[in-house]
């Protein structure tokens, strides 16, 4: 089939702006986006340039955007994208500078990974000796929990797609967060405490909107947010509770747990009397909301058969 | 022009240059240049796993004797002990390291039956065993704060007095070219795999490492031993893991035919590599193939199994074959893999050449031979990284930084110079695809006398071809026009070395099969072929192979 392909073209470091160039090339069906690339490079024009190597979603060299979606050139059907899209268009990645056309630089990615000092951590004391006489022992079901997680590819696609990272450059993303959630839940490593605390801070798991583009973008399945989930699970359950992203969780749960439904009046409250400077911040609003009878009121009686409901809820605790 | 110094320099960032690293005292300054990012690296495209002998009913001598007789009795004896008696270790350090393996019942780690093993002894971590190695071993790279320069493309070895000080690279961001002085180099630059028009390898194993040692003087060790794995996909060479008929898989011919059975009627699907291959292609040429390729069915198997142990396997081929196993059986072949051959070194990674060391696929120690086990690649980056570690401490012990000169960097940068400023030509792209066919169609899994001639002659027409391609790019910021250009050299310097050691060798062993000379011939050929470069091509010559207790014998599955 003859298919017209849209590259973003830039060469910074020589003075290149970005710009879009059109290709028209003649292809196979069943061709990936990742060797449109290739048989454009190698017959057409040289220049165009891309990181790939393994063509089989395991390096994680040819992420890109793909008519706005962030994700690998290898494992992306053309005929898919131009059934979906109608066109086909490539971008390099979000959230990094562009080194040259589809390929960025790698390092903000990469000083976020490891600012989670992203390695299992056993004291020193315990390291075994060499020659090293016995593994670990560890349940596969240990193995399944980290299953998610260590599959990931460090592609960056994720990180490309977050939209938290769109408008905070301090937020650590999607796999990086991750990866940190594969080290909390390792058996063997001595940290977890630590980890929790530290990225209960800016940039850390609350800061997450929960979007799911990661998930989205994901070429592996990892699905990052939910290991997002996963990390502020644990950090209230290991006490790290002063935050608003856990109030928020308790308090929704509990208000759930007496009315049988969310009290939309209450729960602002709940939120902002602990914190007098947020709550002065938010009185001009609730008071104009008031004015504009758009105040929920804090006091309604629960639903009828609200029993059931905790019932239901001391089941799923257990 | 730029010159940077550290101790140790190593070149390559999979599994055997991180280990390699890792392995240094303190207080040593240690490098790794690679021209990918680590985790880019081919050794995370490994699937089904790496051998040891764990279990107390299993043993290291029964991994050693299987690993001979994988070899074909070209292996040497006194490196697949090594290997195979300090295996268990090695794997329980990356254990303890973090790697994430697949359990069995006891809570230690789960092992499969792998080809050409007579106990199930490769650990694995689902079906990325690889990818979970590779990771880990960069986790702990980034824990000790290892020094890497990323994407720095390898252009030469610097030799003064025939000892090795340094490296020249290409710094693929900047194009700058920069020279690397150190008391000691380790190359772990991996495979030549895209030496071949079809191959699972990825597209930057390019053979870099092994042919610029060859270019600088050190010798090439069996070069024409080449793995075709049994199992690639057909529309893109892609792998399909001999862990799926360790977990039961089987294949079928056209006819619906088990026909492992006629070749191997004891192992069947879990013959060595170099017998399922060349049954397969027996199949096909004989006419039952199914579209120049076999089946392998893994639909017995069940949906769970595949889904738990092969979840990456079913996903890559629903992806690139259209086919979900668990419905309908998956079309492969054989195609290019892996190199036994390489960089020749002794047990502790030493090369001929003071200050040259080399470890994993670029490297021939040899324990693999003349046909690789399964699961043993990735025990070999580790066991002989660390080695290879081991030794470049000691051999830089009490040496002073040496200094050499300016010219090295110069004649790099005439090359390059001279490349980038053709504005015509033959494109290293079009050319790498001549010279693959000739090897797929000369140099593959059934070779002849009258072929090998040709691919010679061919290998070394293209060879003179590579020294004057067209890089259209002319950029200096991240140009890979000039990188495949480079790359095309290196490959073409290789399928020389390959095609002249196959014509050589006059008789079958393990993956090297000539139709016109059949039979292994130990009393003329059990020794290992030796490549060194001169102006006209490769000089070849041979030396012995090591055997202490296993000695040889016909090899049945």
């Amino acid at each position: 089939m003859r298919i017209e392909i849209e590259i973003e073209r830039s060469n910074p470091a020589e003075g290149q702006p970005a710009r879009f160039e059109t290709f028209r090339v003649e292809v196979p069906r069943h061709i990936t986006v990742l060797d449109t690339l290739i048989k454009l490079k190698n017959e057409v024009d040289g220049s165009i340039t891309f990181r790939r190597s393994c063509r089989s979603a395991i390096c994680g060299s040819c992420a890109m955007r793909i008519n706005g979606r962030s994700g690998l050139a290898c494992d992306t059907l053309v005929e898919d994208e131009l059934h979906r899209f109608g066109h086909l268009r490539v971008q390099p990645l979000a959230h990094m500078p562009v080194m040259r056309d589809l390929a960025v630089d790698m390092q903000p990615f990469w000083n976020r990974v490891e600012a989670v000092n992203p390695w299992v951590e056993t004291a020193p004391e315990r390291e075994p000796a060499w020659p090293v006489e016995r593994e670990t022992l560890m349940d596969q079901a240990a193995v399944d929990e980290m299953d998610d997680t260590s599959k990931c590819i460090m592609c960056m696609a994720c990180f490309s797609a977050c939209e938290v990272s769109d408008v905070d450059t301090r937020f650590l993303g999607p796999a990086a967060l991750a990866k940190a959630y594969r080290v909390v839940a390792d058996p063997r490593d001595e940290r977890k405490q630590e980890r929790l605390t530290a990225l209960n801070e800016v940039g850390g798991y609350w800061d997450c909107t929960r979007c799911n583009q990661c998930v989205q973008a994901c070429p592996k399945d990892v699905k990052p947010m939910e290991a997002i989930v996963h990390l502020r699970r644990e950090a209230i359950n290991a006490g790290l509770t002063n935050t608003a992203g856990s109030r928020h969780i308790t308090e929704f749960i509990k208000i759930v747990r007496s009315e049988g439904r969310l009290n939309e009046g209450r729960m602002p409250l709940k939120m902002v009397l602990s914190d007098p400077k947020k709550l002065l911040s938010v009185l001009p609003l609730a008071v104009d909301m008031l004015r504009h009878g758009k105040l929920p009121s804090p006091i309604h009686p629960p639903i009828p058969r609200v029993k059931e409901v905790r019932r239901i809820m001391d089941k799923k605790a257990k | 022009m730029t010159m940077i110094s550290h101790d140790v320099v190593i070149v390559g960032a999979g599994l055997t240059g991180m280990r390699a690293a890792i392995e240094m005292g303190p207080g040593v300054d240690v490098a790794v240049i690679s021209k990918v990012h680590p985790v880019r690296s081919h050794s995370g495209a490994a699937q089904g796993g790496i051998n040891a002998a764990l279990r107390e009913e299993d043993s290291w001598e029964s991994h050693a004797y299987d690993t001979v007789k994988g070899s074909d009795y070209l292996g040497d004896q006194d490196a697949i002990e090594i290997m195979c008696r300090e295996a268990p270790s090695d794997i329980r350090q990356m254990e303890h390291w973090g790697v994430i393996f697949s359990r069995a019942d006891d809570r230690r780690i789960a092992q499969r039956p792998f080809g050409g093993a007579g106990y199930p002894r490769t650990c694995y971590a689902a079906d990325r065993t690889g990818h979970a190695l590779l990771h880990a071993m960069y986790e702990q790279v980034m824990k000790r704060r290892v020094k890497v320069y990323t994407e720095w493309f390898l252009t030469s070895l610097i030799v003064e007095n025939g000892e090795c000080q340094g490296v020249t690279v290409l710094d693929m961001a900047s194009g700058e070219l920069v020279a690397v002085r150190a008391k000691a180099v380790v190359f772990a630059t991996g495979g030549y795999g895209r030496v071949y028009l079809t191959s699972s390898n990825g597209l930057v194993n390019t053979g870099d490492g092994m042919a610029v040692a060859y270019r600088a003087g050190a010798p090439l060790m069996d070069m024409e031993f080449v793995q075709f794995h049994p199992t690639t996909l057909k529309s893109n060479g892609v792998l399909i893991t001999e862990g799926s008929r360790g977990e039961g898989g089987i294949l079928i011919n056209a006819k619906g035919e088990r026909f492992m059975s006629k070749y191997a009627p004891n192992a069947m699907e879990l013959a060595s590599r170099d017998v399922v291959s060349r049954s397969e292609q027996t199949e096909i040429n004989e006419g039952r193939g199914v579209d120049g390729c076999v089946l392998l069915d893994l639909r017995h198997l069940g949906r769970d199994k595949i889904l738990e142990r092969l979840p990456q396997i079913r996903d890559l081929a629903i992806k690139f074959a259209g086919t979900d196993p668990i419905e309908v059986p998956i079309p492969v072949r054989p195609g290019a893999h892996y190199s036994m051959g390489g960089i020749k070194v002794d047990v502790d990674g030493a090369t001929p050449m003071p200050g040259l060391f080399a470890g994993g696929e670029c490297a021939c120690v040899s324990v693999h031979g003349a046909n690789r086990l399964g699961g043993n690649s990735l025990l070999e980056t580790i066991v002989f990284g660390r080695r290879a570690g081991t030794a470049v401490n000691r051999y830089i012990t009490g040496r002073a930084m040496p200094i050499p000169g300016d010219h090295h960097l110069a004649a790099q940068r005439d090359r390059i110079h001279t490349l980038m400023s053709r504005s015509g030509g033959e494109r290293g792209n079009l050319l790498r695809h001549e010279l693959g066919t000739v090897m797929n169609t000369d140099v593959g899994v059934f070779r002849d006398e009258k072929g090998l001639m040709e691919a010679v002659a061919k290998a070394r027409e293209i060879n003179d071809r590579a020294q004057s391609l067209w890089v259209m790019d002319k950029s200096r910021v991240f140009n890979t026009d000039l990188t495949e250009a480079l790359e095309m050299q290196n490959v073409a310097e290789l399928a020389q070395t390959i095609a002249a050691g196959a014509l050589a060798r006059k008789e079958c062993r393990g993956a090297h099969y000539r139709n016109d000379h059949p039979g292994r011939d130990d009393a003329n050929w059990m020794k290992h072929t030796l490549a060194r470069w001169t102006p006209d091509g490769p000089e070849l010559s041979y030396s012995a192979v090591t055997v202490t207790k296993y000695q040889p014998q016909e090899r049945k599955y």
